[in-house]
């Protein structure tokens, strides 16, 4: 019995560890990149986005990263969605309207409205940032099963930052195109120049503007722009994981009560 | 019906009465759930609950999904993203969904680990077993087709690799490989016709349970010692069994809720854990990922896959004697298949008269060693083309194959069982000694 019990524990064990190694994400090229764990205010169970420096992320993304990037899939109108950047609709409307559309009922372009999505950006051949953040795992350790990213996250809002951080200053040309290099990149050589610099924008909320703030602020908002409904997520997650406890305590004693009998064998 | 003796629905009102000689179908719920069953159901028992819980959820979040998802290889991607940011409550149907899907292995893994374990596979039970692996199959082409529809990079590759083995199959590949797409790559005629199976194969799962539940209500469940409920009279039989309800299913519930726990909080706080970045990029038949890797429930078998390359000498000799009809390729694929199959086939290799691991000392440390094969695939199968991992992966893959057909039809010759209990009843009470003050217990009186 007692062996039994073990093997019994072992098997259960098994179950654990695989759902704990379940996840292998590795690097899209090798490990020679440093991905920085920054801390960000969404993170953990409890963890929630900072209204604030959402919207400084926005600016961020509207001033610099939106010349080559668009963020097709998120609609202008989610701005004033709560739980994210929570602005009010005059100001979601006045936003849209820094954007041109190309409207094919009309055949021309018109200034957006909030229910458009953010443009599609195509001519700078940059990759759409809506995704972005869901889309790069920053970290992948240890020996490439992705469990640290149980303590860690994922880490797509750190590797933004970390890659916008993490430029060296070198750069190379090939075929006619300049690479430069960066702590961050996987192969560390990427045909971006670095966007910023420290002190590109100037945050309404008089943040400090240095690089390392600009690069954690404009992931946060991408982190949002991925995963907008992340604070609804997390609340009924935070219900569901209470009440269930509960039932399973409830569950317990009458699991209980219902076997006592059978097993003392009361006649 | 055959099967332990037990209680029968007997209608009592006048309108029970009435439908029972039409259709009994009450009769049969009744005996359904009132089924016999082992008092002695350790928490390895719980998992076709579990199980039949994931199937529910899976076909309703999925049948929502499909409501507000659009099959086209150009918007295929946004609907999703329609779905995660505009459906009420899609984000979470989306991801109880995906998720849903790896609880669905992690307990399917538990349960068959668990047959393997206390020999559930064996007679009378190998018509149970074999519906259990068709079921597993299922699954398997269900999970596979689904990912594709999110039309992500990860989907796009990981169809492209998958029908790639179809493709290696001698003298008809190519015509299989085309019949699955639909034309000659991944496209379009591909994605319509993955979501119509996914939605179909569920359905077939269904019918097989009832199968599969049908098949062990008939044999009875097997147990940890894998000794036999007694048979001889209902009195008899109900010293070995408690009523399935409410003993096993308020238990099963129980178990249930904690799972949910677990399950909730990875929902709600890491709900893309268990997924591949790369398919939240949009697919892109002109750029290859770095690595292709399959959902991780997949790897244990990608890993037996690609552990058969040319410069193994068992692949080179098959190829050889087959005049290369079975190439690397092919040979991978077959063993991929067959490491299914041998498990499949397991009632048939198994020698040994004792069913229950509890008694087979031997067989405890194989297995042991087959539990850790089976993560070390998987981890395997995560990691590059590439040494130390592809030594590892044909070593690993040659175990996985030695257990099932050497380890297994040797042992029932060589292995020495400890005596098992004459019945339930005397394990169950081994186990649940009564309470001081209840007396000295009659001598238990073996049946047979």
């Amino acid at each position: 019995m007692i062996n039994s019990m073990f093997v019994g524990k072992t098997i259960l064990n098994f179950f654990v560890a695989l759902s704990l190694t379940a996840t292998f994400s590795l690097a899209a090229g090798g490990g020679d990149n440093y991905v920085k764990d920054y801390k960000f205010s969404f993170e953990g169970p409890l963890g929630s986005y900072d209204q604030n420096q959402l919207q400084r992320g926005l600016k961020v993304y509207t001033e610099i990263c939106s010349a080559c990037h668009g963020l097709k899939y998120v609609p202008i109108r989610t701005l004033g969605d709560e739980g994210g950047l929570g602005y009010s609709e005059d100001q979601v409307r006045a936003y849209a309207e820094n954007y041109e559309i190309f409207d094919p009922e009309l055949d021309d372009y018109r200034p957006a409205k909030p229910t458009d999505h953010f443009p599609e950006v195509v001519d700078a051949g940059a990759p759409d940032l809506s995704l972005m953040a869901k889309a790069r795992a920053g970290f992948h350790g240890p020996m490439g099963t992705g469990i640290n990213q149980f303590v860690k996250g994922i880490g797509g809002a750190e590797y933004i930052a970390s890659l916008l951080a993490g430029y060296t200053g070198e750069e190379k040309e090939e075929f006619g195109t300049v690479f430069y290099e960066n702590t961050a990149y996987p192969g560390r050589w990427i045909a971006m120049a670095p966007p910023l610099y420290g002190e590109d924008v100037d945050f309404d909320d008089g943040h400090s503007n240095e690089l390392k703030y600009e690069a954690m602020d404009v992931a946060a908002f991408l982190t949002w722009a991925a995963e907008p409904k992340m604070m609804a997520r997390k609340h009924v997650g935070f219900r569901a994981v209470l009440f269930l406890i509960l039932l399973s305590a409830l569950l317990y004693a009458t699991n209980k009560t219902l076997w006592a009998p059978i097993k003392k064998r009361a006649a | 019906m055959a099967g332990i003796p037990h209680d029968h629905y007997k209608p009592g009102s006048k309108g029970e009465k009435w439908l029972h000689r039409r259709l009994p179908i009450v009769g049969l719920l009744y005996d359904t759930i009132m089924l016999p069953t082992p008092k002695n159901l350790n928490w390895m028992w719980i998992w076709g609950a579990v199980l039949t819980f994931c199937l529910a959820l899976q076909i309703i979040t999925g049948i929502v999904l499909a409501m507000h998802y659009t099959p086209h290889v150009d918007q295929a991607f946004a609907s999703v993203e329609h779905i995660m940011r505009n459906v009420n409550g899609g984000h979470m149907l989306r991801y109880l969904h995906a998720n849903g899907a790896s609880l669905f292995f992690i307990a399917v893994y538990a349960h068959i680990f668990r047959g393997l374990y206390y020999g559930s596979y064996k007679e009378p039970r190998e018509v149970t077993w074999i519906i259990g692996m068709l079921i597993y199959v299922l699954m398997m082409a269900t999970a596979f087709m689904g990912y594709v529809l999110p039309w992500g990079q990860m989907s796009f590759w990981g169809a492209t690799v998958i029908t790639g083995l179809f493709g290696a199959v001698p003298f008809i590949g190519d015509a299989l490989q085309t019949l699955l797409l639909g034309g000659p790559a991944v496209d379009n005629a591909t994605l319509n016709r993955f979501f119509s199976l996914h939605y179909l194969l569920p359905f077939l799962i269904a019918g097989l349970v009832i199968v599969h539940i049908w098949a062990f209500h008939t044999t009875g469940n097997n147990n940890p010692t894998g000794v036999e409920v007694r048979r001889g009279s209902k009195e008899e039989a109900e010293k070995d069994t408690v009523p399935f309800w409410p003993y096993y299913i308020i238990k099963d519930v129980f178990a249930l809720a904690v799972i949910m726990v677990i399950f909730f909080a990875v929902v709600g706080f890491m709900p893309n854990y268990l997924g591949h970045p790369d398919n939240y990029i949009e697919a892109n038949p002109l750029a290859t990922p770095a690595h292709i890797v399959p959902e991780w429930y997949f790897l244990p078998f990608y890993a037996i896959l690609r552990a058969f390359t040319t410069d193994v000498w068992v692949v080179q000799i098959v190829s050889f004697l087959t005049g290369g009809i079975i190439d690397a390729k092919f040979f991978g694929v077959l063993a991929m298949f067959g490491a299914i199959l041998v498990m499949a086939i397991a009632p048939w290799l198994d020698t040994s008269s004792v069913r229950s691991a509890r008694y087979r000392p031997m067989l405890k440390l194989w297995f042991a060693i087959l539990v850790v094969d089976f993560i070390l695939l998987m981890w395997l199968g995560a990691m590059p083309a590439e040494e130390p991992y592809a030594s590892l992966s044909l070593i690993a893959s040659a175990y996985w194959f030695a257990y099932f057909l050497v380890i297994l039809p040797l042992l029932g010759v060589l292995e020495k069982p400890l005596p098992q209990p004459m019945t339930i009843e005397e394990d169950f009470n081994k186990s649940h000694p009564k309470e001081a003050n209840a007396g000295s217990s009659p001598t238990e009186v073996p049946a047979e």
